[in-house]
Parts: structure tokens; sequence; C-alpha cells
């Protein structure tokens, strides 16, 4: 039996195509990912993530807590702030990448991905048992308590006030929702609801993630639906969300990034902090900076015609099998064969010729810098 | 509503059948179409290729995925549509018209018997 999250009938009511994503039934589409993918693009698009998970982390030790597990420096945050950050094991391939925001001085909240929540909050659990602080650490699994929304576009930012209308009264105080600036949150009522709204996304656009209960979450669908209507907002499937991410190239985990990849071969680094002291993998992320990797992950575009490269096709170089594809599609912006994958450090280079291997023949394509598509 | 042509014959693999003389011509649904939406690339068979009835010959890629396309009758591809190629989003907007994609010369027509009538199709898919 698949998981429904709480607009599982909105989700129908809307006439949307339902698909197992990590067992969630969860929309691919609602009319065209072309057209949800260029609404978003161009005007505004809601999106359920309800499915993603929520743990909060608190305590007197929590910061040093998260610092020990997590990659990048806990302690840049202040109160209402987030950073992007990966959580690594021992050998420091990426157990999960997630957001990690500080709510209050000793109060964090991780949002993980679906497919990672019982992974995650069993090393979580492991890890704070033998954490020497641990007696000022609370450490809980919310996934159950919470539904969320991310609504995303250019034009987010001229009706999100109208949506969840007010100041904020917990984490970032702000007079109103656009004043947040990227990767800040703030806690707001809405309807006589708690909502946390953070100004963060997946897509490579402007706009806003919206945590709270399955009854807030629903009215919150409802309500922006509602206000971005006269701004062209369509909802929006995880096909979309897919090609979206994949044109800015932001890592999805079971593609680009697993157990077996550290941060910096998926090109992650940046949210590697090796300055701040000892913490999970840093000794191999380390000799990784310092030393010539095994693999590397490189954006790349077809460069003939060609079917859409997809996941697992071989790449080739020089005439050799050397690599695999982790991510790829037509982009709808581009109207063109794009892609991610792992090949040698050798072939990582910007403008390097390579070859997309797609039902037995090879096609050209062309190694380039990330993202794939910039915007203008 | 899908459409479906009441002069076609169909697959339950989607693919619709147009027979004119020893000559089938073969696409697929307006059903199968608007399951995939936005198709973005049509690979067909090389011409003069034999294939089987049910054999995976074509292959269509929406955004999301690529999809395989059997041929619902045995014989000889004798004609590509080209234009398809070229432009994909034919299969989409014209699936009975511009967005057909091979003709077979039939090298058993009594295949054509096993094929479903419009109202079996239509039943098949809920129609």
């Amino acid at each position: 039996m698949l998981k429904r999250t709480a607009l599982f009938s909105a989700h129908q009511k809307l006439g949307a195509k339902l698909i197992d994503f990590g067992g969630w039934e969860m929309p691919v589409q609602y009319t065209s990912i072309t057209d949800e993918h260029l609404a978003v693009r161009n005007a505004a698009g809601i999106f359920d993530i309800s499915h993603m998970g929520e743990v909060t982390v608190s305590g007197a030790a929590a910061a040093d807590f998260l610092n020990r597990v997590l990659t990048n420096d806990i302690r840049r945050l202040a109160p209402g702030e987030g950073q992007y950050t990966l959580m690594c094991n021992e050998r420091s391939g990426v157990i999960d990448d997630l957001y990690a925001y500080r709510l209050s001085g000793e109060v964090f909240l991780l949002i993980i991905n679906a497919s990672r929540i019982e992974p995650d909050v069993a090393w979580l659990k492991s890890q704070s048992a033998e954490f020497p602080g641990r007696g000022e650490l609370q450490l809980t699994d919310a996934s159950h308590n919470y539904a969320a929304v991310a609504v995303q576009g250019p034009h987010v930012k001229e009706f999100i006030n109208t949506g969840i209308p007010g100041a904020s009264s917990s984490a970032l105080r702000v007079n109103a929702v656009t004043d947040l600036k990227k990767n800040q949150i703030g806690g707001f009522q809405f309807e006589n609801h708690s909502v946390l709204v953070s100004r963060t996304g997946y897509t490579g656009e402007d706009g806003f993630e919206i945590v709270g209960s399955d009854e807030a979450i629903r009215h919150v669908w409802d309500k922006i639906l509602a206000v971005g209507q006269p701004f062209g907002i369509k909802p929006c499937g995880l096909g979309a969300r897919d090609t979206l991410r994949t044109e800015v190239c932001y890592p999805l985990y079971g593609h680009e990034l697993d157990e077996n990849t550290t941060p910096i071969e998926a090109g992650v680094g940046f949210f590697v902090s090796l300055d701040k002291g000892e913490f999970n993998g840093h000794a191999i992320l380390a000799a990784q900076n310092a030393t010539s990797l095994k693999k590397k992950l490189v954006a790349f575009k077809m460069a003939e015609k060609s079917a859409p490269p997809r996941p697992h096709y071989p790449i080739w170089a020089n005439g050799a099998s050397v690599g695999i594809v982790t991510s790829g599609t037509q982009s709808p912006s581009l109207n063109l064969g794009i892609g991610l994958g792992y090949v040698p450090p050798e072939f990582a280079k910007r403008d390097t010729r390579i070859e997309i291997e797609i039902r037995g023949k090879r096609f050209a394509a062309v190694v380039v810098p990330k993202p794939i598509l910039k915007k203008s | 509503m899908n459409n479906i042509p009441s002069d076609l014959k169909y697959t339950k693999s989607h693919e619709w059948v147009r027979v004119s003389g020893d000559t089938a011509t073969v696409g697929i649904s307006d059903h199968a179409q608007a399951e995939l939406t936005d198709v973005v690339f049509v690979e067909l068979p090389e011409a003069g290729r034999k294939v089987k009835a049910c054999e995976a010959c074509a292959v269509v890629e929406s955004v999301k995925t690529a999809s395989d396309i059997y041929s619902p009758v045995s014989g000889e591809i004798v004609a590509l549509n080209k234009p398809v190629t070229d432009n994909p989003a034919l299969v989409n907007t014209e699936p009975y018209a511009g967005g057909w994609f091979f003709k077979i010369k039939l090298s058993n027509p009594a295949e054509l018997n096993a094929l479903l009538s419009p109202e079996d199709y239509k039943k098949q898919i809920g129609g």
C-alpha cells in the first residue's frame, strides 16, 4: 500500500497522473511536464513535497552534534537561517543531502529526502547514542506530523504575501514573507495554523517552501492556487521537479548521491566545511580535496540530434566506456538533451567531447559548466 | 474524451492500424499520446526490416521516459514517416494523421483478425 500525502485528494481532483515515488503515491504531472516546467521558469508553480521528512534536533548539545554528523558548518547559522548540507558515513559516502535550519538558539529542523527517512533517523539515533553530549540532545522524527509545499517561480513574490499575509512570529522576525532572504525561515500564522516558510527550493527559481500540519497545508495549497491564478500558477508534479533541478544541476539522492559517493566527487564540496573541526568523513574528504578523485560529476549537453539521455546510459570518451549517466532528460527550456553523469577526472573538463550510448548507438555530447541552464 | 476512429484496428499496447490493400499504416492512439504527453523524440525502424507481430520496432520518448512501439502485424517495413522524426509533437497533435510511424507490407493478413475492434479497444482503456 503506497503512502499518501495530505494533498492526495487535491491531486485526484486536478486529474494528476500518479506514480509510486519511493513508496509514496505522488503526482508526476497534471497536464504536461513541459507546460509545468515552463510555468515555473516563466511564472509560478506549486509542488506537493509532503513526502519529505522532518527531523527536529534540540538541546544545548544540538549544534555540536549536528556539526559532528553534517558536513556544512552549522555555527554559521543565526536563528532563522538555513543551509544546504550533507550527512556522511565513516567512508564519507553520502547518507543523505538535506536542509538544516536553526529555528532558535538550540532548536534545529532538518528537511530530509522521503526515501531516506528511515536510514537517516537510524543513523542519527546511533550517532547520538555515542555522542558525548547525548544528555543534552533531543532528536525527534517529526515526518508524520508535517505536510509541505514548494511555491516556485519568478512571479511568486508578487502574490505570496497575499497567500500568507502578516508578519512572522517565530524563527526570523520579518514583516512579510517576501522580507525573507534566500535560505531564511520564519514562522507565520496562517488561518489559525502555524506554518514555517523558507525562501528555498529545488528548481533554480526564486520561491518558498512552506511546512505545516496536514490541515494547514491543505488550506495553503488551495489559497496559493487561488491567489496565484492571475499570475499563471500551475500545480506541478515530480516530472517537472526533476527536469527543473536537472537543468540547474541540483543533485538528486539515488541518482548523483549515494553511500558510495562523496560530496567532493558529486561536486558539492562547497557545502563541506573542512576547517570547522572533526566530523564524520572529514579525513577522507580532506584527502580528496588535495589528491585526484576516481570519479567526478559532470554536466553535459547532447551535441547532435538524438533521443534524450537517460539514467544508466553509458558515457564514452576516446573510444572507451568511461562512465555512467545519473540523470538525463530533454530540457524543456533549451529543447535539447541534457544530463549529469560520473566520469574519471581527466574527462571532466568543460568542452570535453564525450559520447552517450543510447540503445546501442553512440551520440556526441559535450561537457558543459554547471548549471546547464543559466538565468538571463 | 479519447478519440477512437471507427475505421481502424487497435492493439492492447495502444498502436492503431489502418489497412489499405496489403499494406498497414501504424501509429499510436489518442489515448496513448495523452498518456505519454510531450513526445520529444521518435525512433523508427530501418526501411526493409522484416518484423514479427508484437516485436518492438520503434521508440517514442516523452520528457519523462522512453516507450517501445510494437508492430501489430508481421511483414516488411516499406515506408517511414520522416516528418514525425523531425517534428515529434505530431504524435500529440495528430495521432491518427501526421503522427503515423511506418507502413508495413503484410506477410500474414490473417493476423489482422486478432487485433482489437474500436469497441474492444474503448473497453480496454475504460472509455
